[in-house]
């Protein structure tokens, strides 16, 4: 019998919260992170997308100017993020030998990357700071957590694009249950709000162009969804095996279930069509935490709000719950906050938390006419959740062909 | 062409920039590892600053020998002479 795993602290710093429970709230009223971009880069580049859903409130608000100096605004995000979860947890005293960090990041360092660059072109190679390479390596966020907690037994970064958030989750359950850690915190981060991944997005035609609309722009499973609008930010939660949990007397959100990671091995960039990758994860997800399709309430879905993304998430959904996909509230909250790329499934897992916890499914806004080949019953206004026990999923999809889903059950 | 007591400033405010600590806490007799915590990524940040500011140069195999503030001062104000 595998150790049972509980989540026991929730971080997150998004466009629609600086914090979890400012998020929260407005994740159930329904709000839009997006926004025209004032930067001079946008006119200067010409980039042909003028907005982005930033994170409400900036890193150097929450961190003092000379921690965040050494790190990467993706790396500030990640801190900001876990420090919540941390203090959210209670834990004071820990065996530091025992706490373990799997932190992912999509990207990593562009903006140090990109500077340094900037600075080598224009000002010579001894102006190049020397923290460059600290500070753009993709462990950088899950390095800093470490350092900044004292978790001394591994610090971890999957990397799996868009699905590295939740897979930094997949892969805190496996140290938990194999006995390498007792305490995992675990997220995403990512900060790439910068002019070159802007222009390589837009380039692949993946972003949406409403240019004189923004906060309306990020519309999953809406007939007029034209691509996905670029977030920043960061997820954290706290992993804890069920009996250290329950020693320190812990508050118990909810119990981690399952996870699983799925690659579709079909196109670099293109989703499978009839989802079986995603199909694959999903039922995989749901025998791990030996959950059966009639416990799942909610899913927090993927839903990028892509032309080709939305329809085969659905196929999967169906594929892998049968007729009971018709009873379950589905949530796209990348709706309300953009794609935060590898911290999405970070901040999406904390959503489905709070969701269970709450049991309340949060917004999906945007959404006027529904893709009559979607027809999922997704939630546009904040609904209740049963009572009883109850479980939900939340997926996500990266570019390679990644797939990861987590599956959380009410305590 | 910096005095002493402008360099010194202008090092102090270079290493609050960089670490935070007060400049009146950069002292000549203060040792940057010792007293002042600096580590080495730092120290470089630093130097690479002071180059910039004082418009001079500090070859890597010299930054050894800069241990305390006071060695750092005398050295740019050598340089700039």
């Amino acid at each position: 019998m595998a150790r049972k795993v509980v989540i026991t602290g929730l971080g997150a710093t998004t466009p629609i919260g600086g914090d979890v429970p400012t998020m929260w709230k407005n994740a159930l009223k329904g709000v839009s992170g997006a926004h025209t971009l004032e930067d001079d880069w946008v006119a200067k580049y010409e980039l042909p997308v003028h907005f982005a859903a930033r994170a409400m409130t900036p890193a150097l608000e929450v961190l003092s100017r000379v921690e965040a100096k050494r790190m990467d605004p993706s790396t500030q995000f990640a801190v900001v993020a876990a420090r919540e979860a941390w203090a959210d947890s209670g834990i004071t005293e820990i065996d530091h030998d025992r706490l373990a960090v799997a932190f992912a990041t999509g990207i990593g360092g562009v903006w140090t990357l990109l500077d340094a660059w900037d600075t080598l072109r224009e000002k010579g190679p001894r102006r190049v700071l020397p923290m460059t390479v600290p500070m753009l390596m993709p462990n950088g966020p899950a390095a800093a957590v470490s350092l900044d907690l004292g978790a001394r037994a591994g610090a971890h970064t999957p990397v799996s694009a868009c699905a590295s958030g939740t897979e930094a989750v997949h892969v805190g359950l496996d140290l938990i249950r194999a006995g390498k850690a007792d305490v995992v915190v675990c997220g995403g981060a990512e900060a790439a709000i910068h002019p070159m991944p802007i222009a390589a997005f837009a380039s692949m035609q993946a972003l949406s162009r409403r240019n004189d609309d923004p906060e309306h722009a990020s519309r999953p499973y809406d007939r007029d969804r034209d691509g996905f609008v670029m977030g920043e930010g960061a997820g954290a939660l706290v992993l804890e095996a069920e009996e250290h949990a329950l020693a320190r007397g812990a508050r118990i959100y909810a119990e981690l279930a399952g996870t699983s990671v799925t690659a579709d091995a079909y196109h670099i960039t293109a989703p499978d069509p009839e989802g079986l990758g995603a199909t694959r994860a999903l039922k995989a997800a749901m025998f791990d935490g030996r959950i059966q399709p009639e416990d799942i309430v909610h899913v927090n879905a993927h839903a990028t709000s892509t032309p080709v993304g939305d329809k085969p998430e659905y196929a999967a959904l169906k594929a892998a719950l049968g007729k009971h996909v018709d009873s379950v509230a589905v949530s796209a909250t990348k709706s309300q906050m953009g794609h935060l790329l590898g911290a999405s499934g970070a901040v999406e897992a904390v959503l489905t938390v709070m969701a269970i916890y709450d049991r309340k499914a949060p917004v999906t806004i945007n959404l006027e006419n529904q893709d009559p080949e979607i027809p999922l019953d997704v939630v546009t206004t904040a609904r209740d959740l049963p009572a009883g026990s109850i479980a939900a999923l939340s997926n996500s999809f990266g570019f390679g062909g990644h797939n990861a889903v987590i599956a959380v059950r009410s305590v | 062409m910096a005095s002493n007591e402008e360099i010194l400033a202008g090092l102090a405010e270079i290493v609050n920039e960089e670490t935070g600590l007060a400049p009146e806490a950069v002292e000549l007799d203060k040792s940057f590892t010792e007293d002042l915590d600096i580590d080495s990524i730092s120290m470089m940040t630093i130097v690479v600053n002071a180059e910039e500011k004082f418009g001079v140069r500090i070859p890597d195999e010299e930054v050894k020998n800069l241990k305390t503030v006071g060695d750092a001062v005398g050295f740019i104000a050598n340089a700039q002479a």
